[in-house]
């Protein structure tokens, strides 16, 4: 155990502040409105006006950004290395700067692209989707398709130079908002279920593709439903071969991702629970002082730190390029239920004022808690439920048997 | 940056793990725990062979001069593999000598510790499981203790045990020898066969006070919240080994209970908790023995955690074994009785968590 940087990471450190201080001032950071509140909790801030697109193509010419992505397609291309990741995440939200988009057009499209799309796509898409140009969302969930994706039956058929798709995903988030989607498509109904999928492209303003709103049970809308009626897309907007897309889709994030950071959000929640604790009563005293609050307060902030410490053990078994097993696959599970019981407290803590919904004045925190409480719901389905995760640690991290249901048929 | 393990961490534990494999089965465990003293003397020859009550004793006095977390690889080890014996009292006797004995105490004592010719304990705890030294009453009074101390790990094998006691000055550390008049031994009947806990009375026993003070006391007591949590580990693993190589065995219904949903989601919900909790043992070593400010905080969190997660994890484990697992030939409830010790030694976790309130001002 060592938890400080070495020499070489020290002086890292300081030629990445070197470069904020000299690139992103007090004037870029006010010259943009702050983010609301709602909006940084979703994660979804992301400025790309010119000056944070300035910024952001020096940070990638010097290799900040986009590491994994080649410099001919608009990436930084650097080796893999998790604790400069993880110093430059760091430092530049420290800084308050521009740092890589969030989002599944960098995330998911841009590697899949690089590794199996054509060269006319990569110059096509890579570079203008790192800077927040092209935005993406993601086809993949349907209906009838959800933990078992590779059911899906949105049809794609080529006819003359066109595929002809038909058909509807759901629970796509930022349909409204982006240019383009990445989408999976069945267009061998013949194969078996894994083998008749591909990966296409599809521009939104295509003719026949209708989006409407999902609202979802916070009452707000933060997805959609997506349909396609013969909607119409060049033929060369296929990623990969035929039939392959559940492979191009599944290929692995080449990312050295900055795992410290999903903790981040439970600890700021768990410290906004901690200051409601002392500044509201309970029968006649700071609940912060209430022995059984008290109790469940640690019990969570235990959690945390356990989160926050798996991060860190992650992260230098990345480093060491060592096989994590089942400790690789927890995270998700151990996060969702860790947010639900932070959730709970929060909503204890407010008691009746428990009852008043995000927009109402009188809300503690603005209704923040209420909403965080809903989300540790969604969190839970989202991106493969606990259940599936429950799966994924059995099988994958224990050997034990696949469940017949799931089997390839 | 390295969250992890250095090489010779890695073999420490390796070795100490093939050691136990081989001369620790369960046959043996079992062995040793029906025995009246639930001691072994040739295990625990074995265990100071490889250096293991040495292990943070400098260099100077024989020892390997390592550090806490190294101890705590060792105590994850022997949890694992259920180990009777008196490590952990003997390893809160070297911290408490480390922390608190002036150098001439030291120099007499730790080397004849790490080399085995002697074995000592700590008493610390008093009746209603008080375990603040503010409030004991075990008293000195012109060289002489007297008092009762319930819980006191294999006083009835050992050649001296440090006692926490007051006198005039406050509470401290006092050392007492095999043999010394006025010490009354009643060995006690106890839920974990595997780790010995006798009542020691002290009518006006003759004891040396070591030089340290109330500070040395609760520094061992913080060692020996992550040594237990270190233990509470290692079974913790042991259960869900067991449990994973049970459920790709057993067949019922004509299939391996492994392939039932409810059998894997079982088994990762306990995974999902415990990996985390590797971090912060780890953690929590490492901060007693370089991060002075966080040291007591994240020895009484990881106590109160992993104790819970102990339970919890022998629990679903016995469940999903089913009736062989309710047995008293099959081994589960040995791991199941060492989760009973750990939850209830130096305090449960309530009382953890309370005093880890008071440490961030709340």
């Amino acid at each position: 155990m060592d938890l400080s940087y070495s020499a070489e990471y020290e002086t890292f450190r300081e030629e990445v502040q070197q470069f904020l201080k000299q690139h992103w001032t007090e004037e870029d950071i006010n010259s943009a409105p702050p983010p609301d509140q709602r909006a940084m909790m979703m994660g979804a801030v992301i400025r790309t006006d010119e000056r944070a697109t300035a910024f952001r193509l020096k940070a990638i010419e010097r290799g900040y950004l986009y590491r994994h992505v080649p410099k001919r397609y608009g990436g930084g291309e650097q080796p893999p290395d998790p604790l400069k990741s993880t110093i430059i995440a760091e430092e530049f939200r420290r800084a308050k700067a521009p740092a890589e988009i969030m989002g599944q057009g960098p995330s998911m499209l841009v590697p899949t692209v690089v590794e199996h799309g054509t060269e006319e796509q990569k110059q096509r898409f890579v570079r203008d989707t790192l800077l927040g140009k092209i935005t993406w969302c993601q086809g993949y969930s349907e209906p009838g398709s959800g933990s078992d994706l590779a059911s899906l039956r949105t049809r794609g058929v080529l006819e003359g130079d066109f595929w002809v798709i038909n058909g509807q995903k759901i629970w796509t988030s930022n349909a409204d908002t982006s240019e383009w989607m990445f989408c999976l498509a069945r267009t061998e109904p013949d194969a078996p279920k894994h083998e008749g999928i591909s990966y296409i492209l599809i521009d939104m303003k295509t003719p026949g593709l209708d989006v409407r709103p999902l609202r979802q049970m916070t009452g707000d809308a933060d997805f959609n439903e997506v349909f396609f009626d013969n909607v119409r897309v060049p033929a060369k907007n296929i990623v990969g071969k035929r039939g392959q897309g559940w492979v191009v889709s599944r290929s692995t994030l080449k990312h050295e991702r900055a795992l410290i950071g999903s903790s981040v959000l439970s600890r700021r929640t768990l410290d906004g629970v901690i200051m409601m604790a002392q500044a509201v009563n309970l029968r006649g005293k700071p609940a912060i002082q209430d022995p059984y609050i008290r109790n469940r307060i640690v019990e969570l902030e235990t959690k945390v730190l356990c989160s926050e410490y798996h991060g860190y053990r992650m992260l230098t078994m990345q480093a060491h390029n060592e096989e994590p097993g089942v400790a690789g696959l927890v995270s998700k599970l151990y996060g969702t239920q860790l947010s639900y019981d932070i959730g709970k407290l929060a909503m204890d803590l407010m008691g009746d004022r428990g009852l008043l919904a995000p927009g109402e004045e009188s809300a503690p925190a603005m209704g923040m808690f209420v909403t965080a409480y809903m989300w540790s719901l969604g969190i839970l389905i989202a991106g493969g439920t606990a259940n599936i995760q429950r799966n994924v640690i059995a099988e994958r991290g224990f050997g034990l048997p696949r469940d017949a249901a799931a089997s390839r048929k | 940056m390295n969250f992890g393990l250095s090489e010779d961490q890695v073999l420490l534990k390796t070795t100490i793990k093939r050691f136990l494999e081989e001369q620790c089965p369960t046959s043996r465990v079992r062995a040793i725990m029906e025995s009246d003293s639930g001691h072994d003397s040739g295990l625990w020859q074995g265990l100071v062979d490889l250096g293991v009550p040495g292990l943070t004793v400098p260099a100077a006095y024989g020892g390997s001069g390592l550090e806490l977390l190294d101890l705590a690889l060792a105590a994850e080890e022997l949890g694992y593999a259920a180990t009777p014996g008196p490590f952990l009292g003997s390893a809160l006797a070297t911290v408490a000598l480390l922390e608190g004995g002036d150098a001439s105490q030291r120099e007499h004592w730790l080397p004849r510790m790490a080399a085995g010719t002697t074995l000592a304990t700590i008493a610390l705890g008093e009746a209603d499981s008080e375990w603040d030294p503010a409030r004991y009453m075990t008293k000195v009074a012109g060289g002489k203790l007297t008092g009762a101390k319930p819980f006191v790990p294999y006083a009835g094998s050992a050649d001296a045990i440090v006692v926490g006691a007051v006198d005039g000055s406050g509470p401290g550390l006092w050392l007492v020898e095999r043999g010394a008049p006025g010490i009354n031994i009643t060995p006690l009947k106890v839920v974990d066969m595997t780790r010995r806990v006798d009542t020691v009375r002290f009518t006006d026993t003759p004891a040396t006070k070591l030089g340290g003070s109330a500070a040395a006391m609760q520094r061992t007591i913080d060692a020996g919240c992550v040594l237990i949590a270190a233990d509470a580990y290692g079974g913790a693993r042991r259960c869900l080994d067991m449990t994973v190589q049970y459920a790709l065995q057993r067949e019922q219904f004509g299939q391996i209970i492994g392939a039932f949903q409810a059998v894997k989601h079982q088994i990762a919900n306990l995974a999902a908790e415990l990996e985390p909790s590797l971090s912060l043992y780890w953690y929590a070593a490492h901060a007693f023995d370089r991060i002075p400010d966080q040291s007591a905080r994240h020895a009484a969190l990881v106590k109160a955690h992993m104790t819970d997660l102990y339970d919890r994890v022998t629990r679903d484990t016995t469940e999903l074994h089913g009736g062989i697992g309710f047995t008293w030939e099959f081994d589960l409830h040995l791991w199941f009785r060492r989760a009973i010790f750990d939850r209830s030694f130096l305090g449960e976790a309530s009382v953890h968590r309370a005093r880890a309130a008071q440490l961030a001002g709340w």
